[in-house]
């Protein structure tokens, strides 16, 4: 008899889980590592450090960079873009952070999770958010002049 | 605690300082010599240096747009769709000058001219613009507020505020809206050791160079000929001299 409520729960509990997961796996976005994975082995930290850290990686690189010309370090922006945005999409266009209607376009590698977390992402206001030799985006992003705020 | 951390630190240094300096004796006189000139990607800049550029304007090809061009292509600057003529970024412009009494003309490529005593630096507010210890001036765009006071302080012109939102910028040179920028010296170059885009471009016009080593071609070059300021008058000890004006 308390066997078969057992089992009962137990199947409830799985099946709320199992919804749970699901739910989370809809709407919280895995970046996309594919395109560095093809080029290295391993990032230059752990990934779980780089989640939580990357930010002051870069912070600490941008002075260092800036006031004592250091440009070797493996925590460079630079590095970040090289390796993890792609030159080109699956049509041959340029993977930009922003889309033509100004917006944070969750195939760029960075974008996927500022997008999610509503986190502003004003690096690439100055910095390229594509690899170096990668080809010149179309004239969609003239439009960011064009009026209406982004974001 | 931090001060024996320090004590340590400084004795460390002391005895690689001593231990090095015994190797470099050993090894040979001549490896000195490049390792006060080149610097790799990874040091720390040094105010052992000050970077300074020599133009000969006779011998700059097409008048000094040439290299005016090769800065352009380099930065990516002054392609800016929305501004108009006197919004337009200009890093380097070419200025032609008539003396009214002889009637002799010519024209200079007119830049930042990285002083010691940089009126920019002085005016800034906020400390974004800089001059970095090897004598380079730059602007920390991370900091810049657009205030535009430095534009206002430059003698040169030298400085220019972006007005738009901007796309595709060079990988090696950040620009953005908001922000005033100039010059840079090419210093995402020189830090790794090579020519500034506009020397490279200048036909051996342009001689970059370490003003405070006495034997570099720019040193040997300004005591052979001498190289003139533009507005000397002002005092500010100027990086960029001129041959030929």
């Amino acid at each position: 008899m308390f066997g078969k409520v057992h089992n009962v729960l137990a199947l409830a509990a799985i099946i709320g889980l199992t919804a749970l997961l699901t739910g989370c796996g809809d709407t919280a976005p895995e970046p996309r590592v594919e395109t560095a994975k093809a080029k290295a082995e391993h990032c230059v930290e752990p990934t779980d450090v780089m989640r939580r850290n990357h930010m002051e990686f870069i912070l600490h690189e941008r002075d260092e960079t800036m006031y004592e010309g250091v440009r070797s370090s493996k925590h460079s922006f630079k590095g970040c873009i090289n390796c993890h945005v792609p030159a080109s999409d699956a049509s041959g266009k340029p993977v930009n952070y922003l889309t033509a209607d100004h917006h944070l376009n969750p195939e760029h590698f960075c974008a996927t999770c500022h997008a999610y977390v509503g986190v502003t992402l004003d690096c690439f206001e100055c910095h390229s958010d594509n690899p170096e030799g990668a080809a010149p985006s179309d004239s969609t992003h003239a439009a960011l002049n064009g009026g209406a705020d982004h974001e | 605690m931090n001060n024996t951390n320090n004590i340590d630190a400084y004795r460390r240094k002391f005895l690689m300082g001593v231990a090095g300096t015994a190797t470099a004796i050993t090894i040979a006189p001549g490896l000195l010599l490049r390792q006060a000139g080149a610097k790799a990607p990874g040091d720390e800049i040094s105010n052992k240096n000050r970077w300074g550029m020599l133009i000969d304007i006779d011998r700059l090809p097409n008048g000094g747009q040439t290299v005016v061009d090769a800065c352009q292509q380099e930065h990516g600057w002054g392609h800016e769709e929305e501004s108009n003529d006197k919004q337009k970024a200009q890093w380097v412009r070419t200025v032609h000058v008539k003396e009214k009494l002889t009637g002799h003309e010519f024209d200079l490529p007119v830049m930042c001219q990285h002083c010691e005593t940089a009126p920019c630096a002085d005016v800034c507010p906020t400390g974004a613009s800089f001059r970095r210890k090897d004598g380079v001036v730059l602007v920390n765009k991370h900091i810049c507020i657009g205030c535009r006071y430095c534009m206002m302080a430059c003698p040169y012109k030298a400085r220019s505020l972006v007005h738009e939102a901007l796309f595709d910028q060079k990988p090696h040179s950040p620009r953005g809206k908001g922000t005033v920028e100039s010059c840079t010296m090419c210093v995402h170059r020189i830090d790794k050791g090579q020519l500034p885009a506009c020397v490279e471009a200048s036909n051996g016009a342009i001689i970059f160079g370490d003003l405070n080593d006495e034997n570099s071609e720019i040193s040997q070059a300004l005591k052979a000929k001498g190289g003139k300021q533009i507005r000397a008058d002002l005092g500010l000890n100027t990086g960029v001299r001129y041959q030929g004006i």
